[in-house]
């Protein structure tokens, strides 16, 4: 048996979350069990019963109650936590992101168990569900891959982003059972969790992690009054636009923009980093776009050689001439 | 007066190519620097912020190989007042091993006296990427835990903590003790001054043996992801290639 901690987000399950149930999927045929979904607070998901029954999960259960009204990751834990014990669950998978790597933390705390982070691959599920595991999962931002040995039940993983593409079950699938419980959280867990939460300006909330298409700059901008094109080209594209870590170091641009491991992870379908290097920090928060373009005076730099396309010059002359030709064609 | 303890850890300066030892344990030191994380650069600053805002101290905590007295002093030389070194072959730890090592230090230093109102951490590591040691701390030491925010203030034996949610800026309040991991990105982390240097030398740092043997980390190997072959169009040199690249973006459909 899989249990999978879903996210939701205005549209119904998150991206990420889609892509841990496909994955949970894989599993499942390796494994032999059942995939089940847990989706903690909120409004009764029936949206999600049908939409998640395509991704092959079985039943979807639904913990309410006032520990549930605002996030803290200790309650979050304690309802997968008894939704898992609920069902006897050996497997126990969640998104990459942020809570899932919080929920799950606490969980492998609780437990006494190992949780392995940001898993690209079951390498090896090993005779039977009681059998050794081992799964390979993404260390150093990426640029190295890990074999981790995963021998105690249950096994505890958060799924990197964008190491598997959602897809549906290739049977048509009934759409999962809906449970609602409650849960039990103690005090002690209820002491850490949101108190209040600032919405912000529309153009930074999220813009740079779902925009298909992501204009980046970085030491080629020169100092910060070298955006002046970047910022243009990513209007004229409705793109959103992101930097290098240098950039936000050096206190060029907000560290908002900041695309790499300690920044945001993107995935656009079309990135266009100018006169970023590509060292591993930075590919770390790009590598998954589909198509990149760089714009880069450096034939030979890490960005340029793992390219799709690539224009060899200064961004500070390449990309005006790129805005001019797209005004010119347009007028 | 709040006392902060901060934990760090000394990590590869990967910023190229990478290698592996011919073990396929780590990474091959030869050719790499050491650092900390953005994330635990920004937890010393707080750190000392949170402590010369009311008079306490910073207590920087790392467990690693000897080499790491580098990192501390690092963090001695930007404010930090002690430093501790459990001195241990990082390789055979797993995460819950080091949270037991961090609440071991937490707890013997309690019983003489010196205790630790916060203690912060990074938000994970830059080599290992566990995303759960300040967690597993917190379990260990039954207090509550905020995780991954980028600002950390304490006033009247609360702290509040703000990071980026889903929904927007999120507030955390938590009364005192307590554990929070840090995000890069709220504060800017100060350089370290002459004199500040000069007293990191000085400052004698506590060295001390893991408690335990290590339950493991469970790594049976690494691996390099294989390495593409470069298969980049050049679309043109200069802003002749300007042409080209639009033709390209109309062909896309990003461009109209």
């Amino acid at each position: 048996m899989i249990l999978v901690f879903v996210e939701t987000g205005a549209t119904g399950a998150t991206e990420v979350s889609l892509e841990c149930a496909t994955f949970a999927r894989a599993l499942a045929d390796r494994t032999d069990g059942p995939v089940h979904a847990v989706v903690v607070g909120g409004e009764r998901p029936d949206v999600l019963v049908g939409e998640l029954g395509r991704y092959g999960v079985a039943a979807v259960h639904h913990v309410t109650g006032d520990a549930f009204s605002a996030y803290g990751g200790g309650a979050w834990a304690t309802a997968v936590g008894t939704v898992r014990e609920a069902i006897d669950a050996d497997y126990v998978l969640a998104p990459g992101t942020p809570r899932g790597m919080e929920v799950l933390a606490h969980l492998g705390a609780r437990l006494d168990v190992p949780m392995a982070a940001n898993v690209v691959a079951v390498t090896d599920s090993g005779a039977n569900e009681t059998g050794p595991l081992v799964v390979t999962r993404q260390v150093l931002g990426g640029a190295v891959l890990e074999e981790m040995n995963m021998s105690e039940r249950p096994v505890l993983l958060t799924v990197a982003g964008h190491a598997v593409e959602a897809r549906h079950a290739a049977d048509p699938a009934p759409p999962a059972a809906l449970r609602e419980l409650t849960a039990e959280v103690a005090d002690i867990d209820l002491v850490a969790r949101v108190t209040a939460t600032e919405p912000v300006e529309a153009d930074r909330s999220g813009a740079l992690t779902s925009s298909p298409v992501v204009v980046g700059a970085g030491r080629g901008a020169g100092g910060p009054d070298g955006f002046d094109g970047v910022v243009e080209l990513a209007e004229l594209l409705d793109a959103a636009l992101g930097v290098s870590r240098v950039v936000t170091s050096l206190g060029w641009r907000p560290h908002h923009e900041q695309i790499g491991q300690t920044g945001s992870r993107i995935s656009p379908e079309l990135y266009i980093p100018c006169g970023i290097s590509g060292a591993i920090q930075h590919w770390a928060g790009c590598a998954s776009s589909k198509t990149i373009l760089a714009i880069n005076t450096d034939e030979n730099a890490p960005m340029v050689t793992k390219a799709t396309y690539a224009v060899i010059g200064d961004m500070a002359e390449v990309v005006p001439a790129i805005n001019a030709e797209i005004r010119r064609r347009r007028s | 007066m709040t006392n902060v303890l901060v934990c760090i850890k000394r990590v590869p300066d990967a910023a190229g190519e990478v290698t592996l030892t011919s073990d396929a344990q780590a990474l091959d030191a030869r050719f790499v620097g050491f650092t900390v994380s953005a994330h635990e650069s920004c937890a010393v600053e707080l750190a000392v912020r949170v402590a010369t805002a009311d008079g306490g101290t910073a207590t920087v905590l790392t467990l690693g190989p000897s080499d790491a007295v580098e990192q501390l002093r690092s963090a001695l030389g930007v404010g930090a007042a002690a430093a501790v070194l459990v001195e241990a072959d990082t390789i055979g730890f797993g995460p819950a091993d080091v949270a037991k090592e961090i609440a071991a230090v937490v707890n013997a230093h309690a019983a003489e006296g010196r205790t630790y109102d916060l203690i912060l951490l990074g938000n994970d590591a830059a080599d290992t990427g566990d995303f759960q040691v300040g967690i597993r701390l917190a379990h260990e030491l039954g207090r509550p835990v905020v995780n991954g925010v980028r600002t950390v203030e304490v006033a009247g034996g609360v702290a509040t903590a703000h990071g980026d949610g889903i929904d927007g800026v999120e507030t955390y309040e938590v009364p005192l003790p307590a554990v929070v991991t840090v995000l890069e990105g709220g504060v800017e982390p100060r350089y370290p001054s002459i004199t500040g240097r000069m007293k990191a030398k000085k400052t004698k740092i506590e060295m001390l043996a893991p408690t335990g043997d290590p339950h493991g980390s469970g790594r049976v190997r690494l691996t390099l992801p294989p390495a593409q072959p470069s298969t980049v169009e050049v679309l043109g040199t200069g802003p002749e290639a300007a042409a080209a690249v639009v033709a390209l973006l109309q062909r896309m459909g990003v461009a109209r």
